[in-house]
């Protein structure tokens, strides 16, 4: 097995180092057949490994590919852990990969960066594998770190925008305070148990929980606490959780595609990802729980919020986004471990679906995204039209779609948990539930159907239009806009993420309440709502006539037909609420002031002290009162010598050593 | 088979000699300068690399052993030797050389011979400092090497390279004059000048902590640490391209060095006392130069203080191990540090190197060091703008670069010493992913800044070698660093055995 998982790792790297380094040499046809096929190499091998693992015999593979070093008696490996928490991580991320490398050709046709961005999101693909491989703490941050880094260059891939460059810096540098939280975990963790192996780790969880750390004079934490939270803050960076979320919005300046696989499936996940494959230590410790769940329920509803009040399409997918990973953490924090992943993965086919379907719609718009110049779109993009609804059902909850069952499972779960805050986060996920729908059929129905606004393109095209015009060659400048259904290499993605986006939720017996994560996850039995929940489940025809009677199912009904009536009905109403509710919008649409808060405050004042310290300190007292105070006394007396002196500096320093050793002869003597 | 054959001595003297060859052959005839240069530095780069591979690893002792009577009333030897503290550096020194001598080929066109002079006769003379084990022959070079960094400042400095060669002066030379006293008084308690002589000496603890403090007046400045840093940032700027690689790549691991084979085998319990000041230094350096090279305009001044903020976990790795030991009761923990310490000397080589170098390809483009004269470079060099990213990413210790191994280790060690320590150290990750990004955000992206920008060529084939083979060990260094650990282990190992021993 060894050398097969080898492959599934080093394919899509190979991939990226050829389109990257040789991108010009193989012409644009090279770099996407290089790449795609080190991708569907790596697809191909993972639905083997996921059959291995799943319905085949294989056990857990736990082996180490090479000692990357030893120091102080611990070991650094890079190795790979697959079991089937890993095999179906493995199996989401390359699926949707080859998706997205696929869509990418037509999409990014006309990009002078073409190559360019193949080679980052194969990149990519390689380090979020090492990420989910990973049988050890450092490989998890390499992995963790150089998604960052891919990332970063994606989202600055259009580097000549000022917004761009703008928040790809801001993304790397928000995930570096997550990341900077990690570190001080993990190390709080190699601290307790001198190693980085995940197996080592695990099995000192629960005697780790009772050791302590005094941090302050009279301020003593509990190690295990300690080191969980920091953890956490690595995945509130990452999976942009509040108040670590400001970078994600943002990174929706990248092309669509990598809206897509990064912001989206599979990168923002990875903090999901990481509490999971811990619950062996989170398990034992109750205030981590504590913390994850009300930070999700944060996010959850209040992201969501704010999906309302945006006209950008890809900016409402975005909130979205945020608002679901809010969803899997929360169910993360209620230990229902197995339905946060569960959400996870349905989340990634039904997503990833919308942002491609979004992005199908950018390019019959001309690379237009305000929704205030779309409308009626159904009539011209059947295809893009009936996958972008399977997806939005999905999304919102609809009964015999994906996401119906892993919110619904989540939903109940939270219900069902005596982790302090458990009710707070069980109300806020359940208003969620309302908003989600309201947003996302605000955007169906402003996008697909109504009335046709496209002669207001120009009042919404975006202000960097002029540098985009060099990297597309388009003409939106030209003519009325026709919309037309975009290419197959577009079309056939969205269809094949459609399918999973329906039927992933069917699984949902095994995954959540029979044993496929038997091997991966572990909690107690005194905190695993999801048992007490399966105590009921009888299959998904029962699960869903079950749902029927819940609240969350009635409340989405609600959003959606509030969508209807607002923008379908009465389109004019909208506005005149927006007025009545000045405020509150005004709070939505500045995003509650994060954003104005960390410029100032962080961004700003990093810099102000970093002025002040060089003014002050370096340049005041070290070298005007110091230094320049000793040099004037000794540039005086070096004035007078000079003339006895031959002129050459290297005289000088000869005539110095002899006289040191002339001074050491004296002093021995 | 290499064991006997006197590679310390070529590696010194083949240089130094070949300098001076150089300066004789190559007066007038610069293409003849430039060549042989060229062949004496590579000539020394692989008589170098017998040192790696023949080296016995596993072994504290001191080996490729040279000994020759030298000054005999004072019983001063020509003694020299390396271990697994030693050899990287000299290794680090080879390679950076021949890196300088390819990067001046074009860009220093005044007196050309006279540079490769330079450059080869100062690396001749820091890899003596790293060889000897005996400590006026350490003195001799430690001294002699500033000789030619003088020169290098001084005539192929920028404007205001008199003042910056004075301070750098005064600083090293401050430093050092209580680094001889102390010597000569151990000298006068063992009858010897021999280094380990001197670490197997008893001192008592007065005589300890004044030790300690003349040797840290001269490496702290060397490393430097704050608050004795400030003349690097001017030498840098004042510094030719060359001047500054060598400075930031090699002579700054002096300092380093310095702590690691004099103030902790030495005076162990002086540096017990006094390792809460070493590790607020060091912290300072962390953070507060962090905050300060963000706001730099001129890129070479934020190299600089980049690199004095990367020493700073030098520094601290070092000088974890008493805390660590007075928190655990245990010393483990404490060789994690100081390997981490010595990964990062030789990891800041590689990189300072290149960011120098990448500050110097564009410098002999615009003649401009200033970051508001730049914007938008990755569209006229994206060949450039590729590496310096990737160089960017390792300053900010990227996983998988250099950058990050050592500073990994120093973190993983500062919270076995305390959770304040690695918390502070820790927050290099953001500061140095603010300030490295930021220049990259300001010099490489963007839309092309002006017409010098727009006219740029990128690199020719001689600077993408050398921003190719840094890059390699870069990335070497990062996917696998167990053969460096392999090397230093033991000698590390030994080292903490030692200071763990009281000396008083």
């Amino acid at each position: 097995m060894d050398t097969i998982y080898l492959l599934i790792v080093l394919a899509p790297l190979f991939g990226a180092i050829i389109a990257g380094l040789f991108g010009r040499q193989i012409g644009r046809a090279g770099a996407h057949s290089v790449t795609i096929l080190g991708v569907a190499i790596s697809f191909i091998l993972s639905v083997v490994v996921f059959w291995a693992h799943v319905f085949g015999d294989a056990g857990v593979y736990n082996e180490t590919v090479y000692t990357w070093m030893v120091s102080d008696g611990i070991q650094f490996e890079v190795g790979f852990l697959v079991d089937n928490l890993t095999a179906l991580m493995m199996l989401v991320v390359t699926f949707v990969s080859l998706m997205v490398h696929i869509y990418t050709i037509g999409y990014m046709q006309d990009d002078p960066g073409y190559q360019r961005f193949f080679a980052y999101i194969s990149l990519f693909t390689f380090s979020m594998l090492m990420l989910v491989m990973a049988n050890n703490f450092m490989q998890l941050f390499f992995g963790w770190e150089a998604v960052g880094l891919v990332s970063y260059l994606l989202i600055g891939f259009w580097y000549k925008r000022p917004t761009a460059i703008y928040a790809n810096m801001k993304a790397f540098i928000v995930n570096r305070v997550g990341d900077f939280g990690f570190l001080i975990g993990i190390a709080a963790l190699v601290f307790y148990t001198g190693s980085l192996n995940y197996a080592d780790v695990f099995a000192e969880g629960q005697s780790m929980s009772e050791a302590t750390i005094t941090i302050w004079p009279g301020w003593t934490f509990g190690l295990l606490d300690l080191a969980l939270i920091f953890l956490f803050i690595g995945a509130m960076g990452k999976s942009a959780q509040v108040p670590l979320h400001v970078w994600l919005p943002d990174s929706m300046e990248g092309p669509t595609p990598i809206s897509a696989l990064i912001h989206a499936a599979t990168m923002v996940t990875a903090g999901i990802f990481m509490v999971a494959r811990m619950s062996p230590l989170y398990e034992f410790s109750v205030p981590a729980l504590s913390m994850i769940l009300i930070i999700g329920a944060i996010t959850a509803f209040f992201m969501g919020l704010i999906g309302l009040v945006q006209n950008d399409i890809k900016r409402v997918v975005a909130y979205s986004t945020l608002s679901q990973l809010g969803y899997m953490t929360v169910a993360l924090g209620a230990s229902a471990y197995a339905a946060g992943l569960f959400h996870l993965m349905t989340h990634a086919f039904f997503k990833a679906l919308l942002f491609l379907a979004a992005g199908s719609v950018i390019i019959a718009m001309h690379h237009l995204q305000d929704m205030r110049a779309m409308g009626g779109l159904r009539r011209h993009m059947p295809i893009t039209y009936a996958t972008a609804l399977i997806g939005s059902l999905a999304l919102i909850g609809f009964p015999f779609f994906s996401g119906f069952f892993s919110k619904d499972a989540i939903i109940e779960a939270v219900g069902y948990s005596e982790i302090p805050g458990a009710t707070f986060a069980y109300w806020l996920v359940l208003a969620g539930v309302f908003v989600t729908a309201l947003y996302t059929f605000r955007m169906f129905f402003l996008v697909f159907h109504g009335e046709e606004r496209y002669d207001q393109a120009h009042k919404y095209m975006p202000d960097h239009g002029d540098d985009h015009d060099d990297e597309h060659g388009d003409d939106h400048h030209h003519g009325p806009l026709q919309p037309k259904e975009s290419p197959w290499v577009v079309t056939v993605p969205l269809i094949l993420l459609a399918i999973p986006s329906v039927v992933a939720g069917y699984f949902i017996g095994p995954m959540l309440f029979g044993d496929f994560f038997a091997d991966s996850l572990f909690v107690l039995p005194e905190q695993d709502v999801l048992a007490t929940k399966g105590e009921t489940y009888t299959g998904v025809i029962g699960f869903v006539l079950h749902g029927l009677m819940l609240p969350a199912f009635w409340l989405a009904m609600a959003g959606l037909g509030t969508a209807w009536y607002l923008y379908m009905k009465r389109p004019e109403l909208p506005g005149v609420i927006a007025e009545r509710l000045k405020l509150g919008v005004r709070i939505l649409e500045d995003k509650y002031g994060f954003d104005r808060f960390n410029d100032w405050f962080f961004a700003g004042g990093t810099v102000r002290l970093g002025r002040a310290l060089w003014r002050y300190g370096d340049a005041l007292i070290i070298d005007g009162l110091l230094v320049n105070g000793t040099a004037r006394s000794v540039g005086w007396i070096s004035a007078r010598i000079r003339h006895m002196q031959s002129g050459f500096l290297y005289h000088y320093a000869f005539v110095m050593i002899i006289g040191l050793l002339v001074l050491m002869f004296a002093f021995v003597i | 088979m290499f064991a006997d054959w006197p590679i310390l001595s070529l590696l010194i003297w083949l240089p130094i000699l070949g300098g001076f060859l150089v300066l004789a052959a190559g007066r007038d005839a610069p293409h003849v300068a430039r060549r042989l240069g060229l062949a004496v530095a590579v000539a020394t780069f692989v008589a170098s690399l017998p040192l790696w591979f023949a080296f016995e690893r596993g072994t504290a002792e001191m080996q490729f052993q040279e000994l020759a009577s030298w000054i005999p009333a004072f019983n001063v030897n020509y003694h020299l030797g390396v271990d697994g503290i030693s050899m990287p550096l000299i290794l680090l020194t080879t390679l950076i050389t021949v890196i300088v001598i390819i990067a001046a080929w074009e860009s220093v066109k005044d007196r050309i011979a006279y540079y490769m002079s330079a450059m080869l006769v100062m690396e001749g003379l820091m890899i003596g400092m790293f060889a000897a084990m005996d400590a006026v022959l350490f003195y001799v070079f430690f001294e002699a090497m500033l000789i030619p960094m003088f020169l290098v400042i001084g005539i192929w400095g920028g404007p205001r390279r008199v003042y910056a060669t004075i301070k750098f002066f005064l600083y090293t030379f401050l430093g050092s004059v209580f680094m001889l006293v102390a010597l000569i008084w151990m000298y006068i308690q063992s009858g010897s000048f021999l280094i380990q002589d001197f670490h197997a000496l008893q001192i008592g603890m007065t005589a300890q902590i004044l030790i300690f403090l003349a040797f840290f007046m001269a490496f702290a400045v060397k490393i430097p640490m704050f608050p004795v840093h400030t003349w690097l940032p001017d030498a840098h700027v004042e510094a030719p391209t060359g001047g500054s690689v060598i400075l930031a790549a090699i002579m700054l691991k002096i300092g380093g060095y310095g702590f690691l084979r004099f103030s902790l085998p030495i005076t162990p319990d002086a540096s017990a006392v006094l390792d809460t000041l070493m590790i607020v230094l060091s912290l300072i350096a962390i953070v507060y130069i962090g905050l300060v090279a963000l706001i730099q305009s001129d890129m070479k001044k934020l190299i600089a203080y980049s690199s004095i903020a990367h020493m700073g976990f030098v520094t601290l790795g070092f000088f974890l191990a008493f805390y660590i030991y007075s928190n655990t009761g245990d010393w483990e923990g404490a060789s994690l540090g100081i390997a981490g310490g010595m990964v990062q000397m030789i990891s800041h080589g590689f990189i300072s190197a290149a960011m120098f170098l990448a500050v110097g390809v564009l410098y002999d483009r615009l003649h401009s060091r200033q970051i508001s004269d730049y914007g938008g470079v990755v569209n006229t060099m994206p060949w450039f703008a590729a590496f310096f990213v990737l160089f960017a990413m390792a300053n900010t210790g990227l996983p998988g670069t250099s950058g990050f191994v050592g500073e990994f280790m120093v973190i993983l060690a500062a919270f076995k010493a305390d959770f304040w320590i690695a918390f502070l150290a820790a927050t290099t990750l953001i500061l140095a992913a603010g300030y490295t990004l930021w220049l990259v955000k300001r010099v490489i992206f963007g839309a092309v800044a002006n017409d010098n920008v727009a006219g740029l060529s990128d690199m020719n084939r001689r600077e993408f070698f050398l921003m190719g083979v840094l890059a390699f060990f870069t990335l070497l260094l990062g996917v696998w660093p167990a053969p460096l650990l392999d090397v230093m282990n033991a000698t590390i190992d030994h080292l903490v055995a030692h200071i763990a021993q009281s000396k008083l």
